[in-house]
């Protein structure tokens, strides 16, 4: 079935009755060439490439709960590719150009708006930072405009310009960035998997990984055994449990990062917003609901659910930045399981079990990834060789001190990121 | 959250500084060698349930505090100085 404005005119014509389900729900098969266990944005789109580019189409993804029901339907849908060094910047404007390209390819409206993202500056240093992360990016190939305060005023005149304490000095604007529709990314490359023969299993929870002499056999799961010559680990926040079923430990703390949500306003908001000392940013949704968050918590946790000491800090970040949204009801909060890194750059990689393969490490970041990292993994997982755009992604980074990607300049280590 | 140090009394949650999981306890030697120190430093069990973190009562009497707390229901089960800690592992 494709959709096209036709098929609307179509099905509205008729009482809508000639839709039908977008992805098959498939039971599992005794054996497959590859089995994705993760079934959100990451699982999908590595599922999805799998079978489109490199033909593999005996395979299955296999979901513990229900599709794309973990951070891809629970983040703030940004989209942006201005990353600084390098490793990540390659990447980032890797997974920005399929992004450009993902509603064609999947045949799927995933309301992909480049609506511009905007990093505000609040010092002279911060410009200087700006200048030379907006040039790293033009290097790269991608779009950036360090605008003055005027230049920021045109297109945010409600901001506080001239707070006390953090006056707005300037901007970094990427205007291919945006948001999309999250929801319908995870259901799209299920949809796109499953046409070309991927089964995606539901409510089938893994609880062990099958290892023989150093090479992987398959999986133990609450639906039985399913052997596989392959098998990738796409679990986010849940990477270490699955890991440890392979006796492996990662170098991940799994954090809460909580998301806000207000009552619908007319539209008000027309770009993505960060401010540049408070750890806030926004943009609105089509609905007119305003979206926002800011840091972790900062302690590792579980629950996907947040405190209120980061809820407090959050809206006195906002306030600061922006006083008109104070009115604003806030309608929901929520958290989500983020599984953070020493540096806080991805992991991409072969493990030391043959063909056994990890991409977890995404932190606070993953949703702009998914067409790059599902792109980039299912080329690991079918070739055995590392793709281009993520090949500095790598498992042994930190044991090695080679290649670590810490955009923040913290330090590489737990709690900093 | 709150969370019981054991010096001052239960207190918010935003007293305390958060290091991480109470590795440090456990530190290897200089001669570990790289293997013990990478675990040591980046790799984590990092359990969904009960775990052992070690956190500073930095806005308070700056005590460092082994917190034994569920990540998955925030529960806060027991608090002991760090030092004591320490003390009962026969170091």
């Amino acid at each position: 079935m494709r959709f096209s404005g036709w098929r609307i005119l179509r099905e509205g014509l008729s009482g809508n009755k000639g839709w039908q389900p977008h992805w098959r729900d498939a039971e599992p098969k005794a054996e497959y060439d590859a089995i994705i266990i993760g079934g959100g944005g990451h699982g999908l789109s590595t599922a999805y490439y799998l079978a489109k580019e490199h033909g593999m189409t005996n395979i299955a993804v296999i979901e513990k709960g229900y599709l794309g029901g973990g951070n891809v339907g629970r983040n703030t849908t940004i989209v942006r590719a201005n990353y600084f060094l390098d490793g990540n910047s390659q990447f980032y404007s890797h997974s920005l150009k399929l992004w450009e390209g993902l509603e064609q390819d999947l045949n799927y409206n995933v309301m992909l708006s480049q609506r511009g993202q905007l990093m505000l500056c609040h010092s002279d240093g911060q410009r200087d930072a700006y200048a030379r992360r907006g040039n790293s990016i033009i290097g790269q190939g991608d779009d950036a405009e360090l605008l003055d305060v005027e230049g920021v005023r045109k297109i945010a005149p409600y901001l506080d310009f001239e707070n006390t304490r953090f006056p707005i000095y300037g901007g970094l604007l990427q205007r291919r960035s945006g948001t999309a529709r999250h929801d319908a990314v995870a259901w799209g490359y299920a949809r796109g998997a499953s046409e070309r023969g991927v089964d995606l299993i539901q409510q089938c929870e893994v609880t062990g990984i099958d290892i023989e002499n150093g090479v992987v056999r398959g999986v133990q799961t609450t639906r039985g055994a399913i052997r596989a010559k392959k098998v990738g680990i796409v679990v986010a926040g849940r990477s270490s449990q699955v890991a440890a079923m392979a006796g492996m430990r990662l170098p991940i703390e799994s954090h809460v990062l909580q998301a806000f949500v207000t009552e619908g306003l007319k539209p008000v908001i027309d770009n993505v917003i960060s401010f540049g000392m408070g750890h806030f940013y926004i943009s609105q949704s089509d609905k007119g609901g305003l979206v926002f968050g800011g840091d972790l918590d900062f302690y590792s946790s579980y629950a996907a659910r947040g405190n209120l000491p980061m809820v407090e800090h959050v809206m006195e970040a906002g306030m600061t930045l922006m006083p008109m949204i104070g009115k604003a009801k806030v309608l929901r909060s929520w958290g989500g399981i983020m599984d953070m890194t020493p540096d806080g750059s991805p992991i991409i990689d072969k493990t030391d079990t043959e063909g056994l393969f990890v991409n977890c490490g995404w932190c606070y970041g993953g949703f702009k990834a998914v067409p790059g990292s599902g792109n980039s993994f299912a080329h690991l997982m079918a070739t055995g060789n590392h793709h281009k755009p993520a090949e500095k992604f790598r498992l042994d980074r930190f044991r090695t001190g080679r290649g670590i990607m810490d955009e923040e300049g913290t330090g590489a280590q737990h709690n900093l990121h | 959250m709150r969370i019981n140090c054991p010096l001052c009394g239960e207190r918010d949650r935003r007293e305390f500084y958060y290091k991480g999981a109470a590795v440090a306890l456990a530190r290897p030697g200089r001669d570990a060698g790289a293997q013990a120190w990478d675990e040591y430093v980046h790799l984590r069990e990092n359990p969904a349930g009960k775990t052992h973190d070690l956190w500073q009562h930095e806005a308070g009497c700056g005590a460092w505090i082994v917190v034994v707390r569920n990540t998955v229901t925030h529960e806060v089960y027991e608090t002991a100085l760090a030092a004591d800690v320490k003390r009962s592992m026969g170091a």
